[in-house]
């Protein structure tokens, strides 16, 4: 066992109701420890090799539950790479394999590169010699895949944001190493502190703003989450259905995940949604009714839009009021359906209760209303109601993965600064950011540092 | 005509700062050697500044001690003052700096190479190497002296095919107008070797008697004895000053009018310069924003008044030079005895080296110093102390050495050389070393030490004495780590008194040492040791527990580093029969033939996934030779 551990998403995508972590290396028994929380405080180094265990995944920086899990424990060599595996079975869906996957790589995993574990295998002796050829050619051809990719987004946006932000950070560490190789250069005054400080936090504030843009990358990739709610009967069953054999299904690409059975994606006029607990709308048609209140709000809150269905035939219910009150300050559109048949309902109050949510009149039984809903949900994604519009996306798991790192990095570096450590050995963190951001845009060569600080100062003899 | 003129184990070719390192180690350790230079009155000359050390060179002095090697000893004893610069930062940056008495420094290492019992030293012009079927087997000089060896080192310097350039003035030099070396240059090229056209440039010198000093600062050494070498027990007290002034606005413009006869910028220098050296005329054209540029007055020795003009290097015509340096306050009438110059030379490509220095086209045959592309006194005396050390070993049939990036900056050094090449004079930066935390001015006896005593380098008594320090450091370490202190009211105050928050709760002593305001001598205050620990050892104690984190974290990297050095990479491998290679990274190891896959990875256009397939091809090898046993 002579290399760093790796983790990845192991599953293919598909319908598979259950998706596989893996982690295999030096470390993976530890790093699962740190995040995996057994039952009556069980730790998989303790327990027998290839053994399953029940269990949750916790993020240790919160506290909170990511995931139930069970997981086997594999020490090597009898694994499948001859190391020590670990591997996760999430039930979550996308949303939570990618937190466990992101989890991992936050605690000391590296995201594995295309056809990694079958290359270790190999490398541990675990495949024989007539598949080497293939494992090349495996790794030639999923590189220039991901080449490609690298080279797209080069050209896009986010490499311009973090070149930029490594050329800051590039002058904060030229600056640096002016002051130690030309101690008694007087054109730039010393680093301070201070100063470091300062610049860090500029730096951990970009950072933190392309990371939070990954929630938005989220949703371009992963659909935005939407919940339909409204009382039994008043046809939520229809608009799903309506929405789904209107617009094409979206295949995801990502790779390595896997969809859930309860969720459903569509595209809306170039709007991906991911419709949340399709299936419980499906089963009973009334998700307040099947998973309990309580468990409801939970969902709800974690909507990124909410489709709230009325009934045009039937008065206003004091069910009804409730839902406009659990869904207060989220972005919703109300659809009062059933306008084919007699109107009970008090459209004044609906328009009093609905306040600033766009309002949508449908039959969906005739097929009416339908184009004005969709309009409704392109425009509200597209005019910023929901936040998204032309910003740089962070969207790829392996650049999450790394500025996360970076993250860390810089907040050591913060945090050796006030410490009081001396400022050349706190910068030992400062460049780990810089070249953490560098492998997002494949370029950590060290010389550029030296050209910096020959064309940032005036040195020399 | 030519003759037979004796036979040794290894030959080297100049006496420079690589030269005598390379003979100094390679007699040492037991190789019959033969020194020759082109002028024995210049051994270990000082061509340009007078001083020794700095950031990351002054390191790489203190490793060449380590390794048994002279440069630190040969400074000690003749250094005109002493500084220890970057005190006010962290340990890993701090390095030490000396003026040098150019001519004693010179008297000093000739001495001692005199007086070395395995080495012979002798004048003479080499211009040709024997080599038969792509062996190097000895020497053949201008005046037909034949000399066999098993090994030979070139350290020629800046003399192959050197050329000054001063003003409209140019003519084929050696530096401060020393024979130029021709021949070998034309014959290197002959074996097929690669060489490029490098430049450097050197201020003017002007008498001190001239010198109105009172416009100037005052730049004095330290207070406290300082010293390069582990071995060294008697200090220098009586220290000269250097001095510092400045250029200004007039320097500037009268710089500016007489570009046009600078050769910089007639086009008659075509040799690359250095970028961390440039002429003064480069500084004032690419920051033209700067009012002004420092100057140091630096003494050449205390047997001179020849005075160093630090900052002024130029190859603008002499008169010019005179304008401006009395431009300067304090030089307003000064007297310039030499003036600068700028030389040309040839070096050769040095990704055409091993890792040992030995070339790749010719067995046997080493290089050290500015002959492989870098500058600087320091960077030449590692690389020809190693190449002195490979060069005799190698003369024994023993076992070459080959330092790691984590090792040493002259590790650092040499595999930046040989595995990227440079495009430019290299000189070192601390910021070139990954590991600089690990690779510290204070513990360059613990990292090589034992590296040097195994070679033979380092004798038993310095080794012994050596053993009781490291020991020393652990007792006093476990000791501080075992050992708890209480809350008491003289703690609390102790640490009221440096500005820390007071302890809840006992606290090991090493945790506590561990805070930003303490320090090791607080501590020992609170928790004397039994007798008087050697200062030496305390540094070392406060600081590998002080930088504890950051040290382990670094140790770590290593630690993935050596993985990768393990992964050797054999001598024969055809590159060409490896499918899946990027045919950049197929062509840049072809030419570089990388010894290991971290070397391999330093290849410049050798990516990732082109490791990967490296590796796999190379486990395959590994497997299908197991299968065929």
């Amino acid at each position: 066992m002579e290399f760093d551990t790796i983790a990845a998403i192991s599953t293919p995508m598909g319908e598979g109701a259950i998706a596989i972590v893996r982690l295999s290396g030096d470390q993976a028994f530890e790093i699962a420890d740190r995040l995996f929380r057994g039952v009556g405080g069980k730790r998989l180094k303790d327990v027998a090799s290839h053994t399953i265990h029940y269990g949750h995944i916790i993020d240790p920086k919160t506290g909170e539950v990511a995931e139930e899990v069970m997981v086997s424990a594999m020490k090597g060599p009898k694994t499948f790479t001859k190391e020590d595996v670990i591997e996760i079975n999430c039930h979550g869906g996308l949303v939570s394999v990618n937190r466990v996957l992101q989890l991992l790589l936050n605690n000391g995993a590296r995201l594995a590169e295309p056809g990694e574990f079958t290359k270790r295998a190999f490398l541990n002796g675990r495949i024989d010699l007539s598949q080497a050829e293939a494992v090349m050619d495996l790794i030639r051809a999923k590189t220039d895949r991901a080449m490609n990719v690298a080279l797209g987004q080069m050209e896009g946006r986010l490499s311009k944001l973090i070149q930029k932000l490594r050329q800051e950070i590039l002058e904060i560490l030229a600056h640096v190493e002016v002051n130690i190789d030309y101690p008694e250069y007087d054109d730039v005054e010393e680093m301070t502190h201070h100063m470091l400080l300062e610049k860090s936090a500029y730096v951990r504030k970009e950072i933190e703003k392309l990371l939070r843009t990954s929630q938005q990358g989220k949703i371009l990739r992963e659909g935005l989450s939407t919940v339909i709610v409204g009382r039994p009967n008043v046809g939520k069953s229809s608009l799903l259905n309506s929405l789904v054999h209107e617009n094409k299904a979206i295949v995801t690409d990502i790779p390595g995940t896997t969809r859930d059975v309860i969720e459903e994606y569509v595209n809306v006029r170039g709007v991906p949604l991911r419709l949340l607990d399709t299936a419980g709308i499906r089963e009973t048609e009334d998700i307040v009714e099947r998973i309990g209140v309580q468990k409801s709000r939970q969902v709800l809150k974690e909507a990124d839009l909410i489709l709230l269905v009325l009934n045009y035939s039937d008065e206003l219910t004091a069910e009804d009021e409730n839902i406009f009150k659990a869904v207060e300050g989220m972005d919703v559109i109300v659809i009062v359906n059933k306008m084919d048949l007699e109107q009970k309902i008090d459209m004044d109050r609906v328009h009093e209760l609905s306040k600033t949510h766009k309002l949508v009149t449908t039959s969906l039984l005739e097929d009416k209303g339908v184009d004005d809903l969709e309009d409704a949900i392109a425009s509200l994604f597209f005019e910023g109601s929901i936040e998204a519009g032309d910003i740089t996306y962070v969207s790829n798991t392996r650049h999450i993965a790394l500025l996360n790192q970076a993250l860390n990095a810089i907040d050591e570096a913060m945090q050796g600064v006030e410490m009081g450590t001396p400022i050349d050995i706190v910068q030992i963190d400062l460049t780990r950011t810089w070249e953490l951001l560098g492998e997002i845009i494949g370029d950590s060569v060290h010389e550029s540092l030296i050209d910096q600080l020959f064309s940032q100062f005036c040195l020399g003899k | 005509m030519t003759y037979e003129a004796g036979s040794y184990d290894v030959i080297v070719v100049g006496a420079g700062h690589a030269g005598v390192e390379a003979g100094l180690a390679s007699a040492r350790l037991g190789a019959k050697t033969l020194m020759i230079t082109i002028n024995l009155d210049m051994v270990a000359f000082m061509p340009c500044n007078p001083s020794v050390g700095g950031p990351a060179k002054g390191i790489v002095v203190r490793e060449i001690d380590a390794l048994g090697g002279e440069m630190g000893k040969n400074i000690d004893k003749t250094h005109i003052q002493m500084r220890m610069l970057n005190t006010g930062k962290g340990p890993a940056v701090r390095a030490l700096r000396a003026q040098a008495d150019k001519f004693t420094y010179q008297h000093e290492m000739k001495k001692t190479l005199e007086n070395e019992p395995n080495l012979t030293l002798i004048q003479g012009m080499v211009e040709q190497l024997i080599v038969e079927e792509g062996e190097c087997k000895g020497v053949i000089t201008q005046t037909g002296a034949v000399y066999s060896s098993k090994t030979v080192v070139i350290t020629t310097g800046t003399f192959l095919r050197g050329e000054i350039i001063l003003g409209e003035l140019k003519y084929s030099s050696g530096p401060n107008n020393q024979q130029p070396s021709i021949k070998l240059s034309e014959h290197l090229q002959e074996l097929g070797f690669d060489l490029v056209r490098f430049k450097t440039g050197t201020p003017p010198r002007v008498n001190s008697h001239s010198i109105d000093y009172s416009k100037t600062e005052i730049q004095p050494g330290d207070d406290v004895p300082r010293a390069f070498s582990y071995e060294t027990t008697k200090y220098i007290t009586d220290q000269l000053p250097c001095w510092l002034t400045y250029t200004n606005e007039e320097t500037h413009t009268l710089i500016d009018n007489n570009l046009h006869r600078s050769p910089m910028y007639s086009g008659m220098i075509k040799g690359t310069g250095p970028r961390y050296c440039p002429s003064i005329e480069d500084k004032v054209v690419r920051f033209n924003d700067k009012p002004r540029h420092q100057i140091f007055l630096e003494p050449e020795g205390r047997n001179t008044q020849e005075v160093y003009v630090q900052g002024l290097s130029t190859s603008l015509p002499e008169d010019v030079q005179q304008k401006i340096l009395r431009t300067i306050p304090g030089l307003e009438n000064v007297q310039m005895m030499r003036a600068g110059y700028a030389i040309e030379y040839d070096a050769i490509v040095p990704t055409q080296l091993w890792p040992t220095l030995e070339t790749k086209k010719v067995k046997n045959l080493y290089t050290a110093g500015q002959i492989n592309g870098t500058s600087g006194y320091e960077e030449a005396a590692g690389q020809g102390l190693m190449a002195g050390m490979n060069a005799g070993l190698k003369s024994l049939d023993k076992e070459e050495v080959i330092l790691s990036r984590s090792d040493a900056y002259i590790g650092v050094l040499i595999d930046d050389l040989v595995t990227k090449g440079t495009n430019e004079p290299y000189r070192l930066l601390t910021s070139r070393a990954e590991y600089r935390l690990l690779l510290r001015h204070d513990n360059a006896d613990l990292r090589l030490t034992e590296l040097g005593h195994k070679v033979g380098l380092i004798r038993e008594e310095r080794y012994k004495k050596f053993l009781v320090k490291k020991q020393a450091i652990e007792e006093e370490k476990k000791r501080l780590q075992s050992i708890i202190i209480k809350p008491t009211s003289e703690v609390q105050e102790l640490i009221k008194s440096q500005g820390g928050s007071e302890l809840k709760d006992g606290i090991r002593a090493s945790d506590l040492l561990k805070r930003p305001e303490m320090t090791y001598e607080h501590i020992q205050k609170l928790v004397p040791a039994e007798g008087t620990l050697d200062p030496d050892v305390t540094e070392q104690v406060e600081i590998q527990i002080k930088y504890e984190g950051y040290i382990e974290k670094s140790l770590q990297q290593v630690d993935r580093l050596k993985k990768m050095e393990n992964k050797k990479i054999p001598e024969n491998i055809d590159y060409d029969a490896i499918n899946g290679l990027a045919s950049e990274a197929k062509q840049k190891l072809k030419e570089v033939r990388p010894l290991s896959i971290a070397q391999a990875s330093r290849i410049s256009g050798v990516n990732p996934a082109d490791i990967s397939i490296l590796l796999v091809y190379l486990e395959q090898g590994r497997i299908a030779r197991i299968s065929a046993e």
